[in-house]
């Protein structure tokens, strides 16, 4: 009734009526309604495989539909192709974003311009600068893009639309990249574009953005609209709930531990990058104690790549005392001997690194975890593929069985197993990289309780995420990365949210006195 | 306009049915090739292909030259599993004939019992040390092996000449650059009178088992193939690469210097300048045809050395120059490559949509 009314009064920016797109062994979209209206900023909400990239890909003409309509300003379009898109006034910014490291600011967004669209805008640069005012952006068009920020890169993505003379923006996941000060700085821009009459369609999994932001929501499961609201009217907890279910409610509110004796310290960790746009490390200092979790927050690409391979031994450098564990120095050790001393990795690519892609669960099992399956050198298959299974319906991991490949499996499902894995071998130390990145909220829950469980069993977990809500939930003590630098390390419970925003965006660096002073207290 | 995209998903059927597909391209493109040199192309394919197992005779010596190709094919197979590009099987062949050569004239009046596996050990340690050489060049300074490995079977080639020509030539060989005959002491035992199937064809069947054994029950195995497979993942597991490569390296080595001594102790029974006709580089094919596996290493021998004696044959029968087999050879290895490729990837012509 609501919907109808509004019609009344305007027409829709975009209707979406029943669409539907099947996939080999998966409805993706089933029968998905979505209207919105001029100058709507609209969520689009779900867990990840609840169809949300299908429907914007469909929007954006990356994916045709198997049936259902699309209005574009109340007339009836197809849209074939994103030029197709681009062409209505639709443009989109992906989370990974596609720029040209070696290009200026201009040159990416002439990259994508045709031919008239660049007569009729005249001086490129000019626009860029006069768009840039206007919407608050603060890009300037003659930067190397690789010596932006990733809030600015981003900020390049959206100008790439603006200059296009976009009427509905879809933004992918934009806030997963950005610092909370950055994130603030984006709703600015958002909410002067939607003065300005352009919808936008806004996916997130962090539900308190959604209702600060967004007018509308749309709530998809399985591929169905299961619920619309107004976010303003609901608060993240009501808005989780109709997202999964029960479960978001059990993921809260665990208890923060103390270490107890230090096992694991890095100290006076400098390191130069071997990526030609890397990191490198400077000065690292911290001290990882059994039984507790120490966080590490930080924007994706500012040194922590750099310090878990460094860790791990995967970087092969030798760092000698830099790195020692139970007082024991290990930077001159390989990753396989680190490994034999109790110290375990969950990295942040589960598929190519972490599992190999085309072998079976069990030989995956046997990457890491050989204790007690090689007699003289030959392979034990029996008993390994037995403690597979055993890891298989622990860890609830959703599989055929021990055969299945690893690439067989969904990224949550997968990461699942890895982390069984890892536990599994009771080491002193875990290193883990963003566990839940990516994972549906059923499976973040069942990472986070094993990763509590190892840590009350006494060992030592480092935790890198990019998710400062899990940090604030999972972690004792946290410090924060910026370009190579770690931020002093507190309390989870001194800390705010502010605070570590703030040391992501590297208000501590001026500041090196007081950085070491705080990190040896 | 035509573009190339990755399968999503390759299918299973095709890895195995693609060395099927590509030997009947090369037959169909074998047709094509003997029309137009005015043969019949129906005979010419069975003098190649059928002829060669036709009788006892002919069967006997396609096993002699498999044995050879299914030793250098089994040792590549593990080579290119662990991502270590080996083309030096040639090389280190010859590097073995050349070492076995030198115990078996050093101690040609010998009728001692120990003179036979002291040649065989010294083929075997004279290969694993042409392997040695390029192994420790692309460890120590990251050179290419592929190269390296090349320009090692050019070395390995003209040592060998310069050593029949030289210290190894006959005396009382009227100046021929060959070596004299082996003494019967130093002579692999044929295994059936009347054939010259020798004792080198049951290492070679053996050392295809014993490459399956490694690779599917020791933990070594494993790591090979997890190598090949997914190296960020070997880095991840911490594996140690150095040891994998020097292991595969050597063991390719091993096995063909093995191939080069029990040619020159086996059917040869002499050095001579033309140990191989290309066993080294045919090997590749094999481990390719074989898709890598050591078992499947033993067909595809068994498919080249058909190809090896029907070119043989090819020539005196047909008159269709030898050169033919080198050239079927590259065909086959062309047309699997190509197949392998489409199972991965697949051509899009742009007016179909995009899905």
């Amino acid at each position: 009734m609501a919907e109808t009314l509004k019609k009344r009064h305007s027409i829709a920016r975009i209707e979406l009526a029943n669409i539907t797109k099947q996939y080999p062994g998966c409805l993706a979209n089933d029968s998905v309604s979505l209207t919105l209206m001029p100058g709507e900023i609209h969520a689009l909400l779900g867990e990840n495989g609840a169809g949300k990239s299908t429907l914007v890909k469909t929007i954006y003409g990356v994916v045709a539909p198997d049936s259902g309509d699309i209005l574009w300003d109340g007339k009836a379009v197809e849209i074939k192709s994103p030029s197709k898109a681009r062409e209505l006034g639709i443009g989109m910014v992906f989370q990974h974003f596609s720029l040209f490291e070696t290009l200026t600011v201009s040159q990416n967004i002439e990259l994508c311009l045709s031919k008239t669209q660049l007569t009729s805008i005249g001086n490129l640069s000019h626009k860029i600068s006069e768009l840039s005012t206007k919407y608050g952006l603060n890009v300037d068009p003659s930067r190397y893009v690789h010596s932006l920020s990733i809030g600015e890169r981003q900020r390049v993505e959206i100008m790439r639309c603006l200059v296009q003379s976009v009427k509905l923006l879809i933004l992918d996941e934009p806030t997963s990249v950005l610092t909370p000060q950055e994130v603030s700085g984006l709703f600015v821009v958002l909410r002067t574009l939607a003065k300005e009459g352009c919808s936008i369609l806004f996916i997130s999994h962090k539900l308190h953005e959604v209702t600060e932001i967004c007018q509308q929501a749309t709530i998809l499961r399985a591929g169905k609209v299961i619920a619309t609201c107004e976010p303003a009217r609901e608060t993240p907890a009501t808005i989780a709930k109709m997202m999964v279910g029960e479960l978001a409610e059990q993921d809260a509110g665990y208890s923060k531990k103390e270490g107890h004796h230090t096992l694991f310290t890095v100290s006076a960790l400098n390191l130069t990058t071997k990526q030609p746009f890397g990191t490198s490390l400077k000065n690292i200092n911290f001290e990882l104690k059994a039984g507790e979790i120490l966080g590490i927050a930080g924007v994706a690409g500012n040194g922590q790549d750099e310090l878990m391979a460094i860790i791990s031994g995967e970087d092969e450098r030798n760092t000698g005392h830099a790195l020692s564990l139970e007082e024991q120095s290990i930077g001159q050790l390989s990753a396989g001997q680190r490994r034999k001393l109790g110290m375990a990795y969950v990295p942040e690519e589960r598929l190519g690194r972490g599992a190999v892609p085309d072998m079976s669960l069990t030989e995956n099992t046997l990457l890491t975890h050989s204790q007690g399956f090689i007699k003289k050198g030959l392979v034990q298959w029996q008993p390994l593929k037995a403690y597979a299974n055993k890891l298989i319906v622990q860890y609830k991991v959703k599989c055929h069985g021990e055969f299945s490949e690893a690439k067989s499996l969904s990224g949550g499902n997968l990461q699942k197993f890895i982390m069984g894995r890892e536990i599994g071998q009771n080491p002193k130390v875990l290193i883990c990289a963003h566990p839940t990145w990516g994972v549906d909220v059923g499976a973040a829950l069942a990472i986070h309780q094993a990763l509590l469980a190892l840590r009350d069993q006494g060992a030592a977990i480092l935790l890198v995420s990019e998710d400062i809500d899990e940090l604030f939930l999972l972690a004792d003590r946290m410090a924060a990365v910026c370009d190579g630098h770690l931020s002093p390390v507190v309390k989870t419970a001194d800390t705010s949210i502010d605070q570590i925003g703030q040391w992501m965006a590297g208000t501590f660096i001026s500041t090196p006195a007081h950085h070491t002073e705080e990190t040896t207290a | 306009m035509m573009r190339i995209q990755a399968r999503t998903e390759p299918s299973s059927l095709m890895k195995v049915a693609s060395p099927l597909i590509a030997i009947v391209c090369t037959l169909l493109f074998g047709c094509i090739l003997f029309s137009a040199l005015n043969k019949n192309p129906f005979e010419a394919l069975h003098v190649l292909l059928i002829a060669p197992l036709s009788d006892m005779y002919n069967v006997g010596e396609m096993l002699v030259k498999m044995g050879p190709l299914l030793l250098c094919a089994v040792g590549l197979s593990l080579c290119y599993r662990a991502n270590m590009w080996n083309i030096g099987a040639e090389g280190q062949l010859l590097a073995g004939a050349l070492g076995g050569s030198v115990v078996a004239l050093t101690f040609i009046d010998s009728e001692s019992v120990f003179v036979l596996p002291c040649a065989l050990l010294a083929g075997i340690v004279s290969g694993m040390l042409w392997a040695a050489i390029p192994t420790f060049l692309k460890l120590r300074f990251n050179s290419n092996l592929i190269l390296t490995t090349i320009m090692f079977n050019y070395i390995g080639l003209y040592l060998l000449i310069w050593a029949v020509n030289g210290p190894l030539r006959d005396p009382d060989g009227y100046g021929f650059p060959e070596s004299a005959l082996f003494s019967e002491a130093a002579t692999l035992p044929t295994l059936f009178d009347g054939s010259r199937i020798h004792l080198g064809i049951l290492f070679a069947i053996l050392s295809a088992f014993i490459g399956w054994f490694v690779l599917t029950k020791t933990h070594l195995g494993f790591q090979i193939r997890v190598f090949g497979a997914d190296e960020p993942a070997a880095k991840y597991a911490g594996f140690n690469s150095k040891k994998l490569s020097w292991f595969v390296m050597l063991f390719s080595g091993a096995l063909a210097g093995l191939a080069g001594v029990s040619e020159v102790t086996g059917p040869i029974g002499q050095l001579v300048p033309n140990v191989s006709p290309g066993y080294g580089y045919s090997a590749i094919i094999v481990a390719y045809l074989g898709r890598l596996h050591p078992l499947g290493a033993i067909v595809a021998a068994i498919f080249l050395a058909v190809l090896y004696m029907g070119g043989d044959l090819a020539q005196i029968q047909m008159g269709i120059p030898v050169a033919v087999v080198g050239m079927f050879q590259g065909v086959l290895l062309f047309f699997l490559l190509a197949c392998d490729f489409f199972i991965r990837n697949r051509l899009i012509f742009n007016k179909q949509a995009t899905h």
